[in-house]
């Protein structure tokens, strides 16, 4: 009880200090420039302390639960001893004995990414704006198939060894394309979901993976290939989120089509 | 004032189960990925079940509560803002706010922290610098003002670009030629990091500050969409940090 205490106090004090750059910037602003009470000033103080309290307290069960059962599974899931399972002899430098990890990777990408609060509140404001056209649960589920898709991708890089650069940047040549035939309104959207994916939830575990399946498999050095998996989980939802624009578009305006006979 | 009680209390109790619920959840799909390759492909026992239980019960409190303090106070803190410094009408205020919020939130940014320690590291192995505790906390700082500087410069393009209503694809387009164009002739030890630079910029407090930010103008300025103009600025902050970084290897190196 008293580490839980202790360990509760240290992660505050560690959130504080995350927050207190933006209190300082918005005291500073709102007393020197802009010079006006704030609207609903107890209502937004109450909020920050739940903002606090609450990231606190969702860091602190992280680091409880989450994390290191998340670091034992890649490492157990990566480990020589397992890959070979009943076995006496598995190449590891064969990428097709790696079944277990590419699914573990597409599986853990979803389900961090869907618990990721950056993309809740992403989702949430989308909705709000959108009047409700976007459904925030689709939007969510769209990224983390996204997420999931680059993670094993990326995991399968680690264990063939190819450069990273070159998946990037086919990656890049894909949103491109996507961008000129998908509908604008969603463009913005999903360039933004990229970027929310990582963060607190998925980068500990998801760099956990990549360290540890560097390390197993032979010839790749952690320090240079352990890199890249948060490259591709913040590519690929990109991608499924304006494939889903398309798609959306596309299902909306055929049978108006058909209709006209086209 | 017990009549009050009666009425409140079970109102109460059902939002807090409500707020309870939904957060439960978004962590459903974690503990099945968990709960299935522990007892199916693993199959070893779960070590310290316990603190696993007690840690869960504390994430689904504590999301609850961000996500209700995101709607009471995060959201309408970006808006105001965005709206009294519209208001102002000053340019540079406006813009000398954006480049701040970007800069002051990704400079104590630990993941930051943590990765530029390790790209010193790589630079060291790959006999780019000399082996010198050092070199490496001055090439390690000089990475970490380089990704905070990118985001703040990042926020500050996004915010100009809703003001005078440039393309959004066009920017995000041209940034991805540049970073390709980079990439050719960055060392190699620097293009991992870079690439994993802009994912780790944006934490859990800053995202949502800087889209109200971004939906608050939108909303305000006449001629522009919130949905189309007022998403955006993350996109920035996660592709500027990757020219930045490979600039700065080139630079250094």
């Amino acid at each position: 009880m008293m580490d839980l205490i202790n360990s509760f106090t240290t992660t505050l004090l560690l959130t504080c200090r995350d927050v207190i750059p933006i209190v300082l910037l918005f005291g500073l602003f709102q007393l020197l420039i802009v010079r006006q009470p704030i609207p609903n000033f107890k209502r937004i103080l109450v909020g920050a302390i739940y903002v606090l309290l609450g990231l606190t307290l969702f860091l602190l069960g992280l680091e409880k639960a989450l994390f290191p059962l998340g670091k034992i599974m890649a490492a157990q899931l990566s480990d020589p001893v397992f890959l070979q399972g009943s076995k006496d002899t598995v190449d590891l430098l064969d990428w097709t004995n790696y079944g277990w990890v590419y699914l573990f990777a597409a599986m853990i990408g979803f389900a961090t990414t869907i618990a990721e609060p950056s993309l809740i509140a992403v989702a949430y404001k989308a909705k709000e704006v959108s009047g409700g056209t976007i459904n925030d649960w689709g939007l969510r589920i769209t990224v983390a198939i996204g997420v999931s898709i680059g993670i094993s991708l990326g995991t399968f890089r680690i264990v063939t060894g190819t450069p990273l650069y070159i998946y990037i940047m086919a990656g890049y040549v894909i949103v491109i394309i996507q961008t000129i035939f998908a509908p604008k309104v969603l463009t913005a959207l999903a360039y933004d979901s990229g970027g929310v994916t990582t963060s607190t939830v998925t980068v500990p575990i998801v760099a956990a993976l990549g360290l540890g399946l560097s390390a197993a498999v032979p010839g790749r050095n952690p320090a240079i290939d352990g890199f890249g998996l948060i490259a591709f989980a913040s590519l690929f939802p990109i991608i499924t989120v304006l494939g889903y624009a398309q798609y959306a578009h596309w299902a909306a305006t055929r049978p108006m089509k058909k209709q006209r006979g086209e | 004032m017990n009549k009050q009680l009666q009425y409140l209390l079970p109102r109460i109790v059902s939002f807090v189960f409500e707020k309870l619920r939904q957060a439960s959840t978004d962590l459903l799909p974690i503990a099945l990925v968990i709960a299935f390759f522990q007892l199916v492909v693993i199959r070893r026992p779960l070590p310290n079940l316990p603190d696993i239980i007690i840690g869960t019960g504390l994430v689904i409190v504590g999301l609850s509560m961000f996500i209700q303090g995101l709607q009471m106070a995060l959201f309408p803190l970006g808006e105001n803002m965005a709206e009294s410094l519209t208001r102002k009408g000053s340019l540079f205020w406006l813009m000398a706010f954006s480049f701040a919020l970007g800069f002051s939130t990704t400079i104590a940014e630990p993941a930051l922290i943590a990765i530029s320690a390790e790209a010193a590291d790589i630079a060291i192995q790959g006999g780019l610098l000399a082996n010198d505790p050092k070199v490496a906390a001055s090439y390690a700082l000089g990475l970490r003002l380089t990704v905070a500087s990118s985001v703040g410069f990042a926020i500050l393009l996004g915010v100009l670009r809703i003001l005078k209503n440039w393309s959004l694809p066009m920017l995000i387009i041209g940034g991805y030629v540049a970073v390709m164009l980079i990439t050719i002739v960055a060392p190699e030890e620097i293009i991992g990091i870079a690439y994993d630079a802009g994912g780790v910029t944006t934490s859990t407090i800053t995202v949502p500050l800087v889209t109200a930010l971004g939906v608050g103008l939108a909303t305000i300025i006449r001629g522009r969409n919130p949905l189309i103009d007022g998403f955006g600025l993350i996109a920035f902050a996660s592709l500027l940090p990757m020219i930045f970084v490979m600039g700065y290897g080139l630079v250094v190196f």
